[in-house]
């Protein structure tokens, strides 16, 4: 069953064109993993699978309810679809605490206390209990990374997109992370993932979808791409990041 | 509903542009001194000498404390008696221009001295460490090395200030001095026009000052790029 | 300057006879508190408003945000004051005008300054709210957004709370400035602070007294806004964040 799907879809700003024809299917229960060069379209075409940006052309339907629909309401389908962003976007006047329960309070209505002891076991997931009391501005980028990633699973997701939740960290906090997101894919999480951390996809990725220039060049399951990239700019691209 | 009569607006031009002109006057005097003068004043917030950093952050403070207003009823009490005692003038004689340029241009200084202020505070220390390692003194590296970048920096926070102050010109109402907003006046309660001549001070106002800030605007695009 | 110094002519009966000058500066006084601290909270409604209307999505709402702010900066406050004053009445329907005409002329006096001090400041906050909003990172609008809430929540918890922290010093020094211009209304007839300084002044012929004691008054507000604020600012700061701790 496909849980995202996103068919066709072109964008552009006035006559810049980012996205082109792209299609992704993501099934359930399936970890996709997003690269490229950067400036090829992968983060633009991960917010568009929640309607954060919209697209001119094509489709996007996410558990049967499509995102370019001026019907649908996007509040809603966002509450049921988790984001975890590059610069961890925590809400620095709230306290770790306040962050994991407002949008189950103020969205999904939830009772506080239930709020509370949902954010609390989230947060002891991520092995960050003893900081609830603390404000995001005092714990280290990877630390508050997993508070996000904590956030978005408490309004108990149906599938989580990462835009590069990595690439803003300093090298010794990028494994905590990484960690924490092996684990919910081991668990069966649906996941779109952008990201260069090759070491991510080859442990739990399904397949692996390379962008370059707005287009998908390459959509094929993980040994495939690993193994034998059909296009040369995938090649080059990954000679490039496995240098190093 | 109300009738609009504005044929008491053309035969007045001629008054109401020597108005005008007072009011740039008053402008220009008080930029010019308020530059001037607010820019010693910043030199002196920041010099190495308590004495003068304290007289500065006084003047300042206290000026910024008070109504422009205030301020002008001030000089407007003060400026005579003082020029009748110094230069022996005649009482009575008519120095309400003086008091006023006077009073904004004091006043505009302390507002002036802020802005220069944080626009030197925002060149780097590095420079002046680096005149200095040049062998250059105190007072050159200000003057060929902090004040030019700093200046660029401020050139659009001076302007804005600038339309600020042309706007507030207007106050000199209250000594019956007839600048723009003055004139106007006048004419309106002569005429029995206010609402037409005060509407057309208004646009009038509102044309400059709108233009200007956009001027600032691409001076601030210019400065940024 | 053989200047003969008085002070004691505040304790005399004032004209009115039922206080002493001192009482009218105090009555002067409290008229400018009451004044700037009315027309601080409708600059402040409106002022949101309006600032958030320049970082809405799409053409109209920033359109709108902009046209108001650049109005009622553009033109002098005086001459609002006077437009709001003179001219509202008559341009109004006769009926409403003539009820504006009829009521008390202090409180004609009053509510003219206050619309005016309302939006003219209205139009500096405005200015603030947006720049504030602006210079959050725009991943903070995202993260809300995809959390599930709605644009008006987006603003409500998680926008405005930040931008009104950075902003409180700017907002500060608007604060002060409504005390000041609100002598302003002394050119309408609105006796306060200012107005009963220059009462004072023909009533007794003792000019630096009652201007000192004006201005006197004038720095007590400045030193008790200052202090509340610093007060205000070191309560809400947030742990860990830019001046924080």
């Amino acid at each position: 069953m496909s849980m995202i799907s996103i068919r066709n879809v072109s964008k552009h700003y006035g006559s810049f064109q980012v996205l082109t024809d792209c299609s992704v299917e993501v099934n359930k229960g399936e970890v996709i993993v997003v690269c490229g060069p950067s400036g090829s379209g992968k983060s633009t075409l991960i917010n568009c699978v929640n309607g954060l940006e919209p697209f001119q052309a094509g489709e996007i339907v996410v558990n049967e309810v499509s995102v370019g629909d001026p019907k649908t309401k996007l509040s809603n389908l966002r509450a049921r679809v988790g984001m975890v962003f590059q610069h961890f976007e925590l809400f620095p006047h709230m306290t770790i605490a306040e962050n994991l329960t407002i949008a189950q309070e103020k969205v999904l209505a939830r009772p506080h206390d239930q709020a509370l002891e949902k954010g609390m076991k989230l947060l002891d997931r991520v092995g960050l209990k003893a900081h609830a009391h603390k404000h995001p501005g005092e714990l280290s980028g990877g630390q508050q990374q997993r508070v996000a990633i904590a956030r978005a699973l408490a309004m108990d997701p149906i599938c989580m997109l990462f835009d590069e939740p990595t690439s803003a960290l300093d090298p010794e906090m990028i494994n905590e992370v990484l960690d924490v997101m092996v684990e919910l894919a081991q668990e069966g999480m649906t996941m779109m993932v952008v990201t260069h951390e090759m070491g991510f996809a080859r442990k739990v990725a399904h397949r692996v979808v390379f962008m370059d220039k707005g287009a998908i060049v390459e959509d094929a399951p993980k040994d495939a791409f690993f193994g034998t990239p059909r296009s040369e700019r995938a090649q080059q691209f990954l000679a490039k990041i496995l240098s190093h | 509903m109300y009738e609009f009569d504005w044929s008491s607006i053309p035969g007045a031009l001629p008054f109401l542009w020597t108005g005008m002109k007072v009011t740039l006057e008053i402008t220009a005097t008080a930029i010019v001194f308020g530059i001037v003068w607010g820019t010693l004043l910043a030199a002196m917030r920041l010099s190495p000498f308590r004495v003068l950093s304290w007289c500065s952050a006084a003047y300042v403070n206290l000026f910024r404390s008070i109504p422009l207003l205030m301020v002008l009823l001030w000089f407007f009490l003060i400026v005579p008696q003082v020029l009748e005692h110094v230069f022996g003038l005649a009482p009575g004689s008519d120095v309400r221009m003086t008091s006023a340029m006077a009073g904004f241009a004091l006043f505009e200084a302390a507002y002036y001295s802020e802005i220069i202020r944080a626009g030197i505070q925002s060149v780097p220390k590095g420079q002046v460490a680096a005149a200095y390692a040049l062998g250059i003194g105190y007072g050159q590296a200000m003057w060929l090395v902090v004040l030019p970048q700093a200046f660029r920096n401020m050139v659009p926070l001076l302007l804005t200030q600038a339309i600020i102050l042309f706007q507030d010109t207007s106050l000199v109402y209250v000594s019956a001095l007839a600048d723009f907003f003055g004139a106007a006046y006048k004419v309106g309660d002569r005429d029995g026009r206010i609402v037409e001549l005060l509407l057309f001070a208004g646009a009038v106002y509102f044309v400059i000052c709108y233009s200007a800030s956009l001027l600032v605007k691409y001076f601030r695009r210019k400065v940024s790029a | 300057m053989a200047y003969a110094w008085h002070w004691e002519v505040f304790l005399q009966l004032a004209a009115s006879g039922d206080t002493t000058y001192l009482g009218w500066m105090l009555a002067g006084f409290e008229t400018t508190i009451g004044l700037s601290l009315a027309s601080w909270t409708m600059a402040l409604v409106l002022g949101s408003l309006a600032g958030v209307a320049r970082t809405l999505p799409g053409r109209l709402w920033p359109g709108l945000g902009t046209a108001y702010v650049e109005l009622f900066r553009n033109v002098p406050l005086l001459v609002q004051l006077f437009g709001w004053y003179f001219v509202l009445p008559e341009l109004l329907p006769p009926s409403l005008g003539n009820a504006y005409k009829q009521m008390n002329p202090f409180l004609q006096q009053f509510l003219a300054a206050f619309i005016c001090l309302g939006f003219f400041t209205s139009a500096r906050v405005a200015e603030q709210v947006r720049s504030g909003i602006q210079s959050l990172p725009k991943g903070q609008k995202n993260a809300a957004l995809a959390l599930g809430f709605t644009l008006p929540q987006t603003y409500r918890y998680v926008l405005l709370p930040m931008a009104y922290r950075l902003i409180l010093p700017p907002l500060t020094s608007e604060f002060l400035n409504i005390f000041k211009n609100s002598c302003v209304a002394s050119t309408i007839g609105l006796l306060e602070l200012t107005a009963q300084g220059r009462q004072l002044v023909d009533y007794t012929a003792q000019p630096y007294e009652s201007f000192i004691a004006v201005t006197l008054f004038y720095l007590l507000i400045n030193v008790v806004v200052m202090t509340a604020m610093r007060r205000l600012e070191s309560r809400v700061r947030v742990p860990g964040y830019l001046g924080g701790k």
